[in-house]
């Protein structure tokens, strides 16, 4: 029982042939689009790698090269066998190609879309991956002499200014940190040991920000040091105060701006995939209109397309049969022949 | 005696026809390109536009896109004309005015270089606005709540930190003027009254700069206070300390940036020039050869072709005779006019 059957006249066919090349065309650009796509992800991702804990982001940016990659290639082929189409002398040299072409462009299409579903998941993981770098980047914000950290006051700062943001969840992350230097501190003064003494781990904690989380639209010069206490401060009150410093943290800033990014390249990939699976369609109905026409005298008759020959179910068997039999031959002949010496 | 004839064929005019008009299409491009580029430096000037003086001169932005439009038009039509001459019956219809398009395009090519020529020269008018603007900018950091000025606060925190500099010539200029409004001064408190007193104009002045000022690079965190001061802060050092604050002055940080933009565009205008010098000779030599056809009836005739028809020398006192004649032929007339009226 055939699925999706479609008369083609002559002309018919002509016609899906000539739409089908332009079409492809247009797929193929859309696969360089892809790709290109992939590409920017995949450097905004990595020029702030280093308040990331893990790359499993990368994921995204690296699937949707190769789907691009791959689109290149299966339109090309898609446009050389609608020009042959028109040929029916030419036409059946694609005769034992088009099974596994088939197979491997639903593949890569599938795969587009998984692409778009992943972007659009990914979050939680990305956002998990930028609470432990962002917690790391806090953390070793003063080791500017340790080698291999002596950047994360650096990355820290343009991060913050970047991103109009200060501290991992909010500001308060700075006041649970030691972010000064023990090379910039008088432990000689009072002051000092005091707050190294009032709490456990003998860190200098302090109620004060870095100057990057400073806010330059702050009608008033930037409060940094200080900020809880309102009598330190002329006309103060750090309850209201909303301009002073960023409220917003950084976690937040970065997963929106990613998360920004993904969507709207997903939404650009997910036309593609249309593209391409109208392509594979239209390219699926050409060769079995097509095939019927092949060893006839003539060639403009009327012929039937359709889109599978079997039912889904049947189909997919077919293909995951010569996949299956192959992984279990090579167990099988294994097995077979050590077992038949033992036998005699 | 011509200037640099060149002997043509049929097959040398057709090839020197689809040549010229080849290069027309990049002319018309590279057209497109000033334009966008007087389109482009119109736009930084304006996003700049609080920290230069009201007297900021758009004559070079404006300059440069007229004279992309007019490069545009004016190529695209000499392309027309290369296109027809393959044609010797559309080409008649051009044959009259070919002359007079050719002066224009002399024109159009001194005037491009002038351009050219300006775009270096722009950088000395821009000094004295930028260091002017830089100064009242300076002055009127701390009016966030005067109405016209109430964003000069943001635009000089935010320059400083794009640009990477403090201050007009260095950071001291901040030391010269009150940034700090009086809104957040307590005036009740010693040290306010003390630093008012301390100078004639009771401005409160100190030796600190504002946050963006600040130097992310640095290993430790940022002294805007009391600089100075080497006592008020631990194992610091003024005259060593590098790293603190941005060393290089606004001024000439802009300057630099705006002089480097302006040598680009203007060596870009320079080859512009060059390749519209050679496509007016090119449709010169076009107009010659069709000219000076052996046999006018035959197209297929030998011909020549030249860039003058005299020499330099010839050419000009022509040019120079021609000027005199037509300043005589007005005189002749008054002259005429008055002998009528004499005579009646």
């Amino acid at each position: 029982m055939v699925v999706m059957k479609m008369k083609f006249p002559f002309q018919k066919r002509v016609k899906l042939a000539q739409g089908l090349w332009l079409l492809s065309w247009c797929a193929a650009i859309s696969g360089a689009i892809t790709f290109s796509l992939g590409c920017i992800l995949k450097t905004e991702l990595r020029r702030r790698a280093e308040v990331m804990d893990n790359s499993d982001i990368h994921v995204v940016p690296n699937t949707l090269m190769i789907v691009g990659l791959a689109s290149l290639g299966i339109n090309y082929f898609a446009s050389k066998i609608c020009q042959d189409a028109l040929d029916a002398g030419r036409f059946p040299r694609w005769k034992n190609m088009l099974k596994p072409y088939f197979a491997v462009s639903c593949f890569f299409t599938v795969l587009m879309l998984l692409a778009v579903i992943m972007s659009f998941a990914m979050k939680g993981s990305l956002e998990s991956s930028l609470k432990v770098g962002l917690r790391n980047g806090i953390r070793f914000y003063k080791d500017t002499d340790t080698p291999g950290r002596c950047f994360q006051k650096q990355n820290i700062d343009r991060l913050q200014m970047d991103f109009h943001c200060c501290g991992n969840n909010d500001f308060r992350d700075w006041f649970e940190v030691q972010w000064i230097s023990n090379r910039y501190l008088d432990f000689s003064s009072k002051e000092v040991k005091d707050r190294i003494k009032s709490n456990v781990d003998g860190r200098y904690l302090l109620d004060g920000v870095p100057f990057s989380c400073c806010n330059p639209s702050s009608p008033r010069p930037c409060i940094q040091f200080q900020l809880t206490n309102n009598s330190a401060h002329y006309n103060y009150d750090y309850q209201t105060e909303e301009l002073n410093i960023y409220l917003r943290g950084c976690r937040e800033a970065l997963v929106h701006y990613y998360m920004g990014l993904m969507n709207a390249i997903g939404a650009g990939v997910l036309s593609v995939f249309l593209l391409q699976a109208s392509v594979l369609v239209s390219l699926r109905f050409l060769q079995t209109s097509m095939e019927a026409v092949a060893g006839n005298e003539n060639t403009e008759i009327e012929t039937e397309g359709y889109l599978l020959e079997k039912p889904l179910k049947e189909t997919i068997m077919e293909y995951i049969e010569p996949v299956m039999k192959f992984f279990l031959l090579t167990n099988q002949v294994e097995e077979g022949t050590p077992g038949a010496p033992a036998s005699t | 005696m011509v200037l640099m004839s060149v002997k043509f064929d049929l097959k040398k005019r057709v090839k020197l026809a689809q040549t010229v008009w080849f290069m027309y299409w990049f002319a018309v491009m590279g057209g497109v390109l000033v334009f966008s580029m007087g389109l482009f430096f119109k736009i930084e000037l304006r996003k700049r536009s609080e920290l230069m003086d009201n007297n900021e001169s758009h004559f070079l932005p404006n300059l440069l896109i007229l004279m992309g439009l007019i490069a545009c038009g004016i190529n695209a039509f000499g392309g027309k004309i290369c296109y027809d001459s393959l044609d010797p019956n559309k080409f008649v219809k051009w044959k009259s005015m070919l002359k007079s398009f050719l002066v224009l395009c002399m024109v159009l090519n001194s005037l491009l270089f002038i351009t050219a020529l300006l775009c270096f020269l722009t950088r000395i008018p821009l000094q004295f606005t930028l260091a002017e603007g830089l100064k009242n900018g300076m002055r009127y950091y701390k009016d966030t709540d005067t109405p016209g000025r109430c964003y000069m606060k943001r635009t000089l925190d935010l320059m400083q930190m794009e640009f990477r500099c403090c201050g007009n010539e260095n950071y001291r200029d901040w030391f010269e003027i009150q940034w700090v409004s009086n809104r957040y001064l307590d005036f009740g408190a010693k040290e306010v009254k003390d630093r008012i007193g301390s100078n004639v104009d009771g401005q409160y002045l100190m030796d600190g700069v504002p946050f963006s000022c600040c130097n992310p690079s640095s290993p430790r965190p940022c002294i805007q206070n009391q600089m100075t001061n080497n006592t008020a802060h631990y194992s610091y050092d003024h005259y060593t300390e590098e790293l603190n604050v941005w060393k290089r002055g606004c001024r000439d940080a802009m300057l630099s940036y705006y002089g480097g933009l302006m040598n680009t565009i203007g060596a870009l205008v320079l080859l512009v020039t060059i390749l519209e010098v050679a496509v007016t000779i090119g449709l010169q030599y076009v107009n010659s050869s069709l000219s000076t056809l052996a046999n006018p009836e035959d197209p297929e005739s030998e011909s020549e072709g030249w860039i003058l028809e005299k020499t330099v020398k010839e050419t000009f006192t022509d040019i120079m005779a021609t000027m005199k004649s037509m300043g005589k032929g007005t005189k002749v007339e008054e002259g005429g006019e008055a002998a009528v009226a004499t005579v009646s």
